[in-house]
């Protein structure tokens, strides 16, 4: 499988790229609307680097007022628009469109308006996930879906991918924090979804809006919901002498009724990889290790660190410590947050797997990731979001190797194929993007797609919006002659198989 | 029994009828109108998957409430959304359909929020899953949330699995007499800082705190707030999230204004409230523009809930929202197979 093709079939453009940017500069001043190619090469790809196209034109409005006339020039000239964030996505949902227009919101960052006695906080498109919780801190307040890339990834970005984080399984994706989107469909209107209050009247548009890839519209405003800040958060580590006492660990503790803060898992490679870079005091002994967090009130934390620590010990722990304050804490999580770029500096080039299993499979897939390692000949460590079975594999790989890149590719869509397989998904939180878009023949069947498609035509009709990503044609997968597995039943099982 | 509803939404099609899908029929009495031939799932019932240590139940559309929430509890767990019972038979299809969330809903989450995956028929009786078992999944649009709230009017439920929450191993709840500004203001103070708040109420000049939790975080709030321990609390929340409250009491007009949580008392009747100040009804025959506009004011809307004229009683949605709304009808339900007109007159 070579690289993915990206041309969905898009109507073709009625204008060329000098009357394009005349057009947009008729709402948009000149320093917002980017053609000279010099200028268009920083936005040729975001965190999925192995994919590049350069755009026709950047298009870098500063209100929604200029969003809109973005949108409309683009829909009447039937030009591709392209939303993209900080640019910080891996599953390449904001690799432009060759013959596209990329709608860039980083101008767009302001925090509008905080309300702390109502916990809500209204912001931009562009405005960083962290500064949403350094600006509401002084209130007591924070926003809690927390990528790893929480410094740098804008929440209208987070909006696109439906992103989670660490601490997901306690606090919710980003579908479970929102209120209300100020919403531009590809004609230039302004929808508002969701309210100020808990629901809204009508269907659940801010459902499907959420996680939609920039294929539905773009979002201008965002009201986000806010928490109390825990008074205190601590870590258990707990070091494990195989992988599936760690993964019966992780059930025993959610079965034991502990629905921890964060509970990740990291594998001998991965830690042995970090150690190296951060020195966050892992055992490189252990074949796994767990990192348990309790957040709280002191009471509530010292309750539950004391029980969590109790069943990890039945478990089969091999060893067991807790963070005695904060630094402490903050070290045995900087080897976590460190693990991509800890494995980036050991090979030069990895693909990093998002599939979500369900948590009982852990044993099975990763034996089936170890034989697969051994088939394609590299290495795979693994990090886990185990509370919640999203399961991170890092394939490294060397793309200056002839061939290995493709290789990787093989492997990464196996692990993929394997998550569907055992009952899982191929993307728990990066996105589907141009990255998995095969797989998505994989988890789906045809039925399931078109309905997808079905959806897709009430809001933007000639498929301007960024085509060819997250959602196969039904050509595509005919053409890939992908084996449904879904639920382990293979589509057309009626048909004879030779 | 999916094969039969298949055939079912087929036929109809072929012969240009409409279908009404039932549970129980324990929400009847909500909706701008009932349209259509009754298709009645309370016979498609059974637990299909449930594992504790995955948190994730899989249950089938006509299973009743009780029967899933009693396996939940045998294992300590629970449906954090808390979804109303409005009659004996109330079905987990007939909560996601409709939508409806309890007392907890403001600390846990809605029914949307804990829906992880569907399998629904279609319009042309096509047997489709979205979503799926697992806590994270963002492959394709999220339809499986999307038809949680839809009244059956995109899809026929067959299948749900939801995401559920080991019980609080403590619980306590505290009463205080204070008027309706205050409450509002209280609850929204206290929901802004770090206690196990996991539901709030005020009814009849008393606010009503419920504390959830570890066992020492429910203690220390205890003492921290103050107020009086009252006797009958698991019967208070439980006639809130069954509106069997005497202030639900009779067959008027019941409003449903679903609003920002800080917005200060909407003075137009007798009132409870609920999920620290977000939701608060009105027992009293309003006229409907005012309701509408009020709670418009106050960035949210308001629903005829229950007796009186339902379709005047539906918010009206914003000219382009609506045009979506019939435009996605028109995508999915082209035919109009499913019943129209449950929640909106133009929908």
């Amino acid at each position: 499988m070579g690289k993915p093709e990206l041309l969905d079939p898009t109507p073709d453009a009625l204008v060329d790229r000098d009357e394009l940017v005349r057009r947009l500069l008729t709402g948009l001043p000149r320093h917002c609307v980017l053609a000279a190619p010099e200028e268009l090469k920083p936005y040729e790809c975001d965190g999925l680097s192995a994919f590049r196209e350069v755009p026709l034109a950047v298009a870098l409005p500063e209100n929604e007022a200029q969003v809109r006339h973005v949108m409309r020039t683009c829909n009447e000239a039937r030009v591709p628009v392209v939303a993209r964030g900080a640019g910080t996505g891996l599953s390449g949902g904001a690799l432009p469109h060759p013959r596209g227009v990329t709608l860039g919101l980083s101008k767009m960052k302001s925090i509008v308006a905080i309300d702390p006695m109502a916990r809500t906080a209204i912001v931009q498109p562009g405005v960083r996930n962290l500064a949403i919780s350094e600006a509401t801190a002084q209130y007591g307040l924070y926003y809690a879906p927390d990528p790893s890339s929480q410094i740098a990834c804008s929440i209208g970005g987070n909006i696109a991918e439906n992103s989670g984080g660490v601490h997901c399984l306690k606090y919710g994706l980003t579908v479970h924090n929102v209120l209300k989107l100020r919403f531009v469909t590809i004609e230039g209107e302004v929808l508002e979804l969701g309210g100020d209050g808990l629901d809204a009247a009508g269907l659940d548009l801010m459902a499907l809006a959420i996680g939609s890839e920039g294929l539905l519209g773009v979002v201008t405003e965002i009201t986000v919901k806010l928490l109390p800040k825990p008074q205190l958060a601590r870590v258990v580590l707990a070091a494990f002498d195989s992988l599936e006492k760690a993964g019966e660990a992780v059930a025993n503790v959610i079965a034991a009724g502990i629905i921890p803060a964060g509970l990740e898992m990291m594998d001998k490679l991965a830690t042995g990889a970090v150690e190296q870079f951060v020195r966050a005091g892992y055992p490189l002994d252990a074949e796994a290790i767990l990192l348990c967090e309790s957040d709280g009130t002191p009471e509530e934390v010292a309750e539950e660190i004391e029980h969590m620590s109790q069943v990890l010990r039945d478990s089969g722990a091999t060893e067991i410590r807790l963070s005695k304050d904060e630094a402490e804490r903050l070290r045995f999580w900087s080897g976590r947050k460190a693990a991509f770029p800890a494995v980036g500096r050991l090979m030069p080039d990895y693909f990093c797997m998002d599939g979500t299993i369900p948590k009982r499979q852990l044993g099975k897939v990763l034996r089936g990731i170890e034989a697969l390692s051994k088939e394609f000949g590299l290495q795979c460590p693994n990090v886990f979001h185990a509370g919640d079975g999203n399961l991170h594999p890092l394939i490294m790989f060397d793309a200056n190797v002839p061939g290995q890149q493709d290789t990787a590719t093989r492997f990464g869509a196996k692990i993929l194929e394997l998550c569907v397989e055992v009952g899982g998904t191929i993307t728990g939180e990066h996105g589907v993007g141009i990255e998995k878009i095969d797989q998505m023949c994989v988890q789906f069947r045809p039925a399931e797609l078109e309905t997808f498609h079905a959806v897709k035509s009430a809001f933007d009709p000639m498929r301007l919006l960024n085509p060819g990503k997250a959602v196969p044609t039904l050509q595509r997968c005919a053409e890939m002659g992908a084996m449904h597995v879904h639920r382990g039943q293979e589509k057309f099982a009626h048909l004879p198989r030779f | 029994m999916i094969d039969a509803f298949a055939d079912t939404i087929r036929r109809a099609a072929a012969d240009g009828r409409t279908l009404r899908i039932r549970g129980s029929g324990s929400k009847d009495f909500y909706g701008v109108a009932l349209e259509g031939d009754v298709v009645d799932t309370g016979s498609h019932a059974g637990i299909v998957d449930y594992d504790p240590s995955e948190l994730v139940i899989t249950v089938r559309s006509g299973t009743s409430l009780t029967e899933v929430e009693n396996k939940l509890a045998e294992c300590g767990q629970m449906l954090a959304f808390e979804p109303p019972h409005f009659g004996a038979g109330s079905t987990i299809g007939g909560a996601v359909a409709s939508g409806f969330s309890g007392p907890r809903r403001a600390a846990a989450g809605s029914v949307r929020d804990f829906v992880l995956g569907a399998r629904v028929l279609d319009a042309t009786g096509r047997d489709l899953s979205f979503g799926g078992q697992v806590m994270k999944n963002v492959a394709g649009y999220d339809l499986s949330r999307f038809i949680a709230g839809s009244f059956g009017t995109l899809a026929l439920i067959t299948e749900v699995s939801l995401k559920v929450l080991p019980r609080p191993v403590a619980e306590a709840t505290l009463c205080f007499d204070m008027d309706e500004a205050r409450a509002i203001e209280t609850m929204n103070r206290w929901a802004g800082q770090p206690l196990p708040l996991s539901a709030t109420g005020f009814v009849d000049g008393m606010l009503w705190v419920r504390l959830s939790g570890a066992k020492a975080a429910v203690d220390a709030a205890l003492k921290k707030l103050g107020g009086e321990q009252p006797a009958d609390a698991a019967a208070f929340w439980a006639s809130l999230r069954d509106q069997t409250h005497p202030f639900f009491a009779g067959a008027g007009p019941l409003w449903r204004l679903s609003i920002r949580s800080t917005a200060g008392p909407v003075k137009l009747g007798s009132q409870l409230i609920e999920w620290n100040g977000a939701l608060r009804w009105i027992a009293a025959d309003l006229e409907a523009e005012g309701a509408h506009r009020a709670a418009q004011s106050a960035g949210g809307h308001a629903t005829l809930y229950r007796g009186g004229a339902r379709s005047a009683g539906i918010q009206r949605l914003a000219p382009p929202v609506l045009a979506l709304h019939q435009r996605l009808k028109r995508a999915l339900d082209p035919q109009g197979v499913f019943g129209r007109h449950r929640i909106h007159p133009e929908f």
